[in-house]
């Protein structure tokens, strides 16, 4: 069950994407991860486009792990066209993101993300805050029931 | 014109006026009367000694032959002038020879001793003038004529031109009343005209309004001296109004700068907080990962290199961080509340604590430090104080940190005080600056941006800090926040 359940990460950055996949793997987190290199493309993957679907299967995603500064659509934008899409409402978002600014912070718990990570600047802290983040979101947290 | 001092200058004007008139009138009036009265009895004085010279011609032969009938029968001629009373007709050797009395029944006495001792002359007394005449015949003299004459014809005549010259007066000063009364009015109608327009504009503050009045007197150039007055005013006083448009409307600008700039430091911050952790991550993530993965093939000192490179990453995210911290403390609002300093030092001393379990360190902190102030902000004072004193008393023991407080002259003052390696007071103005650190970095860690932070704080709350110390002998930071600690805009 664990093994089927897959990770959406939306990252512009590609040394960041490396990284982060890098930390999940050194949590032994061997799901699948998908990642979105802009807004636009991970509204696509969840949303789809010109009604059809999205291209990944909504009951098979465990978390969306969404930076806020992304080309296109910006992350507070998608996780507010997220939220108002009554597939997707109830899906579980972290906000992954550099910044720690009140702003950024408020603003993305009003959008309806479900928790807020900064990443840490030191590659070990990022490693532990990845693996508490697989092991949550993955293993621990009972996800929505898919509405379908 | 000292007593007319707060009479109207119309009355004034009016007075002047008809005082001067009546003045001139007057004197005139004596000066004539005066004049008059002389000439009159003149030439009363003159006609008598006429009356005397033809009566004493007629009485030579009388004389001559001690006639003293016929003497008085000339003298009776006198008659025909009513204003003689009496006269008188002496021989040689000052014997009175005949008389004539206009009353008969009196007045005899009207003619003793009227002989005056000279050869002619006259007395004027108040009522009467005596005039006597020598009479003389072969060049000898054989007698004297005297005549007493009635000077109340003089009198009427004088208290009739007094009267006259009363009328006179009383009527040309109701004429200058008249006339002056219209005269004063070109005079102080202007000056009343002044007066109002000047009231007008203290009231009204209106310096667009002139004085009307275009004669060519002082009055006019007064008038015309008060409009230029006006004018000046008119003037400095646009002038004054432009220079405060433009100073509101420069603080205007300048406000909108300040906005701009805020906004701009507002998302440079926030580009600085995203963009320019990113690439650090990289490399410090990327340089984990070199170690990880290639450990065996790197050389002691390649891995040196690379710990190096983590440890200026790391370095640079708290530069970052604390960079960040400062912009927030400046542009975040300071809300007052009432803030228990006591407990919130607490707070801060137990977290201490629990991150180095093995130190010892005595810590006394003061029971009742309320203060008024942004909790957050103030939190974040104690903090970086409370740090600072955690950290410079790491090689002293016993180690010890006090908060506390105390009053002096109304203002309260806040301290934290310890017996770390202290500094040097000739440093003390580099210790609140930014990124100033009086210690090398393997001695005591550190960003030098605590302080910094403190200071800003305790001035957005319209305080002041300061510092106390000596090379191991310890710190002391003081601060206050001001009155009622949140008027810090």
């Amino acid at each position: 069950m664990v093994d089927k359940r897959i990770v959406l990460l939306v990252e512009d950055n590609p040394d960041d994407e490396a990284l982060t996949l890098r930390a999940l793997k050194k949590n032994n987190i061997l799901n699948e991860v998908i990642v979105a290199r802009d807004g636009a493309e991970a509204l696509e993957y969840l949303l789809g486009t010109n009604g059809k679907s999205g291209k990944i299967r909504l009951e098979q995603l465990a978390v969306v792990l969404l930076d806020l500064k992304l080309p296109k659509v910006n992350g507070l934008e998608v996780l507010r066209r997220v939220r108002a899409d009554p597939r997707t409402k109830l899906l579980p978002i972290v906000v992954l993101t550099s910044s720690k600014e009140e702003k950024d912070l408020v603003s993305a718990y009003d959008s309806g993300a479900n928790s807020y990570v900064q990443k840490p600047v030191e590659f070990a802290d990022f490693v532990r805050a990845a693996g508490h983040l697989g092991l949550y979101w993955l293993v621990t947290n009972a996800p929505p029931p898919v509405t379908r | 014109m000292a007593f007319l001092g707060d009479a109207s200058v119309k009355t004034k004007l009016i007075l002047t006026s008809i005082l001067s008139k009546g003045v001139a009138l007057l004197v005139a009036g004596v000066v004539i009367t005066s004049f008059d009265l002389m000439a009159l009895r003149e030439k009363l004085v003159r006609r008598m000694s006429i009356q005397a010279d033809i009566v004493g011609a007629n009485c030579v032969s009388a004389l001559l032959f001690s006639d003293p009938k016929s003497a008085e029968t000339t003298l009776a001629a006198l008659k025909a002038d009513p204003r003689i009373r009496a006269a008188g007709l002496y021989a040689a050797d000052r014997r009175l020879f005949a008389t004539y009395l206009q009353d008969p029944s009196g007045e005899t006495s009207l003619l003793e001793d009227s002989l005056g001792e000279t050869g002619q002359g006259h007395r004027l007394g108040n009522d009467r003038l005596v005039l006597w005449r020598s009479i003389l015949f072969d060049q000898k003299m054989i007698g004297a004529v005297v005549i007493v004459s009635d000077l109340s014809e003089v009198g009427a005549t004088m208290t009739r031109d007094v009267l006259v010259f009363a009328c006179v007066l009383l009527v040309s000063l109701l004429i200058a009343l008249a006339i002056s009364s219209r005269l004063q009015r070109s005079i102080s109608q202007p000056i009343l005209d002044l007066a109002g327009v000047a009231r007008r504009v203290t009231l009204e503050k209106d310096y667009s309004v002139r004085a009307s009045g275009g004669s060519r007197d002082e009055i006019g150039s007064l008038v015309v001296a008060f409009n230029e007055m006006l004018e000046e005013i008119r003037q400095q006083e646009a002038e004054l109004r432009a220079a405060r448009d433009r100073l509101e409307q420069r603080v205007a600008e300048r406000t909108a700068q300040l906005q701009v700039a805020n906004k701009e430091l507002e998302a440079f911050s926030y580009s600085v907080s995203h963009d320019l952790r990113a690439p650090l991550r990289s490399i410090e993530g990327f340089s984990r990962a070199l170690m990880e993965d290639c450990a065996d093939g790197l050389s002691e000192s390649g891995r040196d290199s690379l710990q190096r490179i983590v440890g200026s990453t790391v370095k640079m995210g708290q530069l970052i961080d604390g960079l960040l911290n400062l912009s927030r403390v400046t542009r975040t609002e300071v809300r007052g509340r009432s803030v228990d300093l006591s407990s919130l030092a607490g707070e801060i001393w137990a977290e201490l604590k629990d991150s180095e379990r093995d130190r010892p360190v005595e810590c006394v902190i003061a029971a009742g430090a309320i203060a008024e102030g942004d909790p957050a902000l103030l939190r974040a004072v104690l903090q970086n104080l409370l740090g600072n004193a955690w950290k410079f008393t790491r090689k002293r023991t016993p180690a010890r940190i006090e908060f506390g407080f105390a009053e002096e002259s109304g203002e309260r003052t806040y301290f934290v005080k310890d017996n770390g390696a202290g500094f040097d007071m000739s440093y003390a103005d580099k210790l609140f600056g930014a990124f100033q650190r009086l210690h090398g970095q393997n001695e005591f860690p550190g960003i030098g941006i605590g302080l910094a932070t403190v200071q800003r704080i305790v001035s957005r709350h319209g305080g002041r800090v300061w510092a106390i110390g000596a090379p191991d002998q310890g710190a002391s930071v003081y601060f206050t926040l001001g009155r009622g600690g949140a008027n810090g805009g």
